[in-house]
């Protein structure tokens, strides 16, 4: 490698971790983006072969029409996926994209290594034999084999989840133990292919361990349930990037290392983030099967109280004459393509001089940020959003609290009950208000299947009917008044 | 092995770890969409063994892991960005 090349290349990595930095602040997050993908642009052109020739001024080849087909196909999937996806199907996309990452890191890792399988003429048949590797080269791609594809696996399942199939855990007796065993042949196998990776078996073993390692990423994926996808994609996330580190020490490429490892560590550290918010250790997120039995569901006394139902033209009397209006946003309001109305009514609100505050739950949504998003996309100003942490100490002093399509995020349980599943799960604590108005569609349980005690507190109303509708109605009474 | 590279990878988790640490909840959705688009750089690995493909088989497979890389790193990039062009300030 010429320094010339050297020294661009650590440029390279500079703008990758200035790119991740800018990333982790709302004022520069779209340039952080936007530097990352002017490292990859750099990185391409300058792009090497391990001894050192730019690989763009080797002679044309028909592998090289290949190429470009293949990433001018690609760039019009990713394109379309991009621009099409509705910004409530957006933690499935990136899932998707993960998985395509997790499967490419796959292939290049097995064809490296059966590069170095070669067929062997015996009498009558032919056979695929693999010339010796050393180990320093096989452990790398071994690794990348099996992480990138259990990423691929997991990622398609995560998708699937999220996109509402099996959306439940699927769990049966001795699931962790199949689980568990299938981990230790594929240790095993990936063990014994370290010193023997040389003759048939080895080519045979290797395919084995690939199939294996797709089963298991579906499998260590099925059990589940769909509340806990992010934190899964997040970790499947930082797994492609590990792979793709690998993949850069086996075919010997430092710029692979570099972003690989970056987004392996941030990814890991950015999954405890989320774990830490949900206040679940990781270990309970991927064994626990969150949901499915364990603990009681409901409260064994039954919850005191009435559920006390209010009409929209109250709510918006209420409204009116509050000063201070916090809304709680949930995953209801953004499956009900209400963020827009909600807008409108903040606005309106604005108007007259009363103070809204959007209260944003950690892992509201479907994804830790999901839901800033979201209003992001509906023009609320993201200094209006405060985040959890900021606002309950101000709780006591909100007039009238909006929880729109929101459940768990607001159960008071997780500070009360220590029997509930939730119990220890920082809440939004929307009960500590003057007025809390709940817009439900029903009195169905949230996504963790459990009694919500706000309902039937004292202070509390139900505003039943689609989140948007009961919005409209809401916008329009305020507006009359 | 070149241990020169394991000083980068070493030095590499560290940085990894230490940028993120300060990130508010509101930005982890747009991060970890951001570090997806960042391991689209797998797209390099899958041109490098395309181009030295040998026999129709290696062909297909880098071909495929060259798509899978593309789609990665340009839809990563992009829905990256069109998540983040909607966090504006108050006009």
């Amino acid at each position: 490698m010429s320094s010339t090349i050297a020294l661009i290349l650590i440029g390279v990595a500079v703008l990758f971790i200035l790119g991740i930095k800018f990333l982790s602040s709302p004022k520069t997050a779209r340039r952080g983006n936007l530097v990352a993908a002017a490292g990859m642009v750099i990185g391409f052109i300058i792009l090497s072969k391990p001894d050192g020739a730019n690989i763009w001024t080797q002679g044309w080849t028909f592998n090289y029409t290949l190429i470009v087909i293949g990433i001018i196909v690609g760039l019009v999937i990713g394109a379309l996926g991009a621009y099409s996806v509705k910004m409530t199907a957006m933690p499935q996309m990136v899932a998707l994209f993960n998985g395509l990452g997790g499967g490419a890191a796959s292939l290049v890792a097995s064809l490296e290594f059966l590069k170095k399988a070669q067929m062997h003429p015996f009498p009558g048949i032919m056979l695929t034999v693999l010339d010796d590797v050393p180990a320093a080269v096989t452990i790398p791609m071994l690794f990348a084999t099996l992480i990138g594809s259990l990423s691929f696996a997991g990622s398609i399942i995560a998708y699937l989840k999220l996109e509402g199939k099996f959306e439940k855990p699927h769990t049966f007796p001795g699931q962790n133990f199949l689980n568990g065993l299938i981990l230790l042949v594929i240790l095993g196998l990936c063990g014994w292919l370290t010193f023997n990776a040389t003759g048939h078996n080895a080519v045979v073993a290797f395919i084995v361990m690939f199939c294996l390692a797709l089963f298991f990423g579906v499998a260590m994926v099925l059990p589940i349930g769909g509340a806990d996808m992010p934190v899964v994609i997040s970790l499947l996330n930082s797994f492609t990037g590990l792979a793709v580190a690998a993949d850069g020490f086996a075919i010997n490429n430092n710029a692979m290392i570099v972003a690989g490892t970056l987004v392996g560590s941030s990814g890991t550290l950015l999954t405890l983030l989320m774990c830490k918010a949900m206040n679940r250790p990781v270990t309970n997120v991927l064994f626990g099967a969150f949901g499915s039995g364990g603990g009681s569901k409901t409260a064994a006394g039954g919850v005191a109280g009435t559920v006390k139902p209010i009409q929209a033209d109250e709510v918006a009397l209420l409204l009116t004459y509050a000063q201070r209006v916090v809304i709680v946003p949930g995953y209801g309001m953004a499956v009900a393509q209400a963020q827009h109305s909600v807008r409108e009514l903040s606005d309106e609100l604005g108007k007259r001089g009363i103070e809204v505050q959007f209260a944003i739950h950690p892992v509201a949504g479907r994804m830790p940020g999901h839901m800033n998003v979201l209003l992001a996309e509906a023009n609320v100003p993201y200094d209006q959003l405060i985040e959890m942490e900021a606002i309950n100490p101000t709780m006591d002093r909100v007039d009238v609290c909006l929880v729109i399509g929101a459940n768990d995020v607001v159960n008071p349980a997780a500070r009360e009950e220590k029997s509930s599943p939730i119990y220890g799960m920082p809440i939004i604590e929307a009960d500590r208000c003057k007025t809390t108005i709940v817009m439900k569609r029903s009195m169905a349980a949230g996504f963790a299947g459990i009694e919500n005690h706000l309902f039937y507190k004292d202070n509390t109303r139900m505003l039943f009917g689609d989140a948007k509708a009961s919005l409209n109605a809401l916008v329009a009474a305020v507006k009359a008044s | 092995m070149d241990t020169n590279i394991l000083f980068i990878f070493v030095l590499s988790i560290f940085v990894g770890f230490e940028v993120i640490s300060k990130v508010p909840s509101m930005l982890h959705t747009p991060l970890m969409s951001g570090t997806n688009a960042i391991h689209g750089i797998i797209l390099f690995g899958g041109i490098l063994v395309l181009a030295d493909a040998d026999g129709t088989l290696a062909r297909t497979l880098g071909f495929v892991a060259v798509v899978f890389g593309s789609a990665n790193v340009f839809g990563g990039f992009m829905v990256t960005d069109r998540m983040l062009q909607m966090f504006k300030k108050k006009k």
